[in-house]
């Protein structure tokens, strides 16, 4: 790939993320109850599960660096987190993409931002596309595409930037079941090359035990971990069925 | 366009000139009066007369140039403008209530303060025509700005995007389409705006000759103004529309047309001016004609 114009690519991606005492919440509005405590490793896979309203969508701007936590400290590498930086994408549920760019511009975006040179972007844009399967289709307009194709162009758009974390607001929460799937599988296999730190925010408990290393439960805090992450066979083993019911009931 | 609308649009255009020539050559005097009234045959006759004529094309070119730089003035500031009360809280407490205040007071009413403020009469007509079409473009440009989805935004934020990026990539092309509506009633009402003012106090232009020609009797030639009046307005309607339709081709279409002045839902502005711009001109016209007489 593009590592000579992009060295991050050749280090290893991902970066620590910590959560000190936070408590989190819009300044003019309300907090979310209670303090967060978590520590998230390089290259981790964190799934986040809890009732609606409880503050997933709030943790993951927090992290961010669109909301300032209303008390405690949040940390990249054990640096305070301001701002957003390119640093940490974040991954929308829908509608994300510019719907005046077509899905290559799209995937550009991060790359125009940085400054790439034009070619380079093309380049790096085009192998993105072709990478989430969709390199016949980079001169349409997110509205001629489909659902589950409009998330793999945000997919490669927001992996484009070379993050070293990806935060996932329920990600494949709008797709059907078989879509969903095979982008489980896609985030899986880019995952692995990238290694970048990913915070993924779902309510399905299926999806959140098959992709994630650990399950934060964001309702009561509790960090739970996960027996046979990321294999479709490990759906039925014991420890998996157990950890599932536990999750469900907490819920 | 099929044939068969096509000839449904000039149907419904010679049947309106039928009706007129029908009632004027007749002398119809029925309540309404049409024997002083000028027949088609008339009117065309002067309007082939003048539309060659050296002080045809000057006020033309007049006219023209008069909307073209108040539109385009109109159009940098109403966005900038909009742009800036939507975005900033400062720029919405500093420039919020002067908008609001200066918004009700129709542009042709500040003649006065045109005259009082401005060296040449020329300036004073465009500023009117800039005043005229400027408050449509703020308000509809604050209001699709406000209107942007948030996610856009973080999105551009957390690809390491500042403040320019956010306004450059997200905040102006999503905010086009509602721009657009703004200047397509902007363009409309700068029309009636250049031409009222024109009449008060123009020297040449198409408002200024219209108005002439009423002073001096010449019924057939006030029908050529208002003619060429409608005839400006839908070309520059058109215009406006034209671009922004290029401009925003990336809004998806319905799969089925609806009507034929509104292609798509963003820019149903648009669909309306063009159809309004011919009438009311002529209806400034005629409602101007007894408070005239005290010309400054």
């Amino acid at each position: 790939m593009s590592t000579t114009v992009l060295p991050a690519a050749s280090e290893p991606a991902g970066s620590e993320l910590a959560l000190h005492d936070v408590r989190l919440g819009h300044a003019d509005g309300a907090a979310v109850p209670g303090t967060v405590a978590l520590r998230i490793a390089p290259g981790e896979l964190l799934a986040v599960v809890g009732p609606s309203g409880c503050g997933k969508s709030t943790l993951l701007r927090t992290l961010a660096g669109l909301l300032p936590p209303l008390d405690g400290q949040v940390t990249q590498d054990g640096e305070p987190i301001g701002r957003p930086t390119a640093d940490r994408a974040l991954f929308f549920q829908h509608d994300a993409l510019l719907p005046w760019r077509t899905a290559r511009a799209n995937v550009e975006l991060p790359l125009a931002i940085r400054r790439v040179a034009r070619a380079e972007r093309r380049r790096s844009a085009a192998d993105w596309l072709d990478r989430v399967g969709l390199a016949g289709h980079a001169h349409k307009l997110p509205h001629q595409l489909s659902g589950g194709q409009r998330q793999r162009v945000q997919l490669a758009r927001a992996l484009a930037g070379r993050p070293r974390a990806v935060l996932m607001d329920e990600p494949f929460g709008a797709l059907d079941a078989h879509t969903r799937a095979e982008m489980q599988d896609l985030l899986v296999d880019i995952l692995r090359d990238t290694g970048a730190t990913v915070v993924f925010v779902t309510h399905d408990v299926d999806e959140a035990l098959h992709l994630g290393d650990r399950v934060l439960l964001l309702g009561s805090g509790r960090v739970l971990d996960v027996p046979h992450p990321r294999e479709r066979d490990a759906r039925h083993a014991p420890g998996t069925a157990e950890l599932h019911r536990r999750i469900l009931d907490s819920l | 366009m099929s044939g068969g609308r096509r000839l449904l649009r000039v149907t419904s255009l010679a049947a309106a000139l039928g009706v007129w020539q029908l009632l004027t050559s007749l002398d119809v005097n029925l309540w309404l009066r049409f024997e002083q009234f000028p027949t088609v045959g008339e009117v065309a006759a002067a309007f082939a007369d003048r539309v060659g004529t050296a002080p045809y094309r000057q006020d033309l070119g007049h006219s023209l140039r008069r909307i073209v730089v108040g539109f385009l003035l109109a159009a940098v500031a109403g966005v900038a403008v909009g742009t800036a009360v939507a975005r900033s809280r400062w720029a919405a407490d500093l420039l919020g209530p002067l908008v609001e205040v200066v918004r009700p007071v129709p542009a042709i009413a500040l003649v006065p303060v045109a005259i009082l403020l401005l060296p040449t009469n020329e300036q004073g007509i465009v500023f009117i025509t800039f005043t005229a079409a400027f408050f449509p473009v703020v308000v509809s440009t604050r209001h699709a700005v406000r209107a942007l989805t948030p996610v856009w935004e973080e999105a551009v934020l957390t690809m390491g995007g500042g403040r320019l990026r956010v306004l450059f990539s997200v905040v102006l092309p999503g905010a086009l389409p509602g721009i657009f509506g703004g200047l397509s009633v902007g363009i409309g009402v700068s029309w009636i705006c250049v031409i009222s003012a024109e009449m008060i106090s123009g020297e040449y232009g198409v408002g200024y000759r219209t108005w002439q020609d009423y002073t001096i009797v010449d019924y057939p030639g006030v029908f050529v103004g208002m003619a060429t009046i409608g005839a400006l307005g839908w070309l520059t309607s058109t215009a406006v529309e034209l671009l922004g339709r290029r401009a925003t081709s990336w809004l998806p279409r319905p799969a089925a047309r609806g009507a034929a002045g509104a292609p798509r839902p963003a820019f149903r502005g648009a669909g309306r001016t063009r159809a309004d711009t011919p009438a009311e001109p002529a209806a400034t016209v005629r409602t101007a004609v007894p408070r005239k007489e005290p010309v400054p």
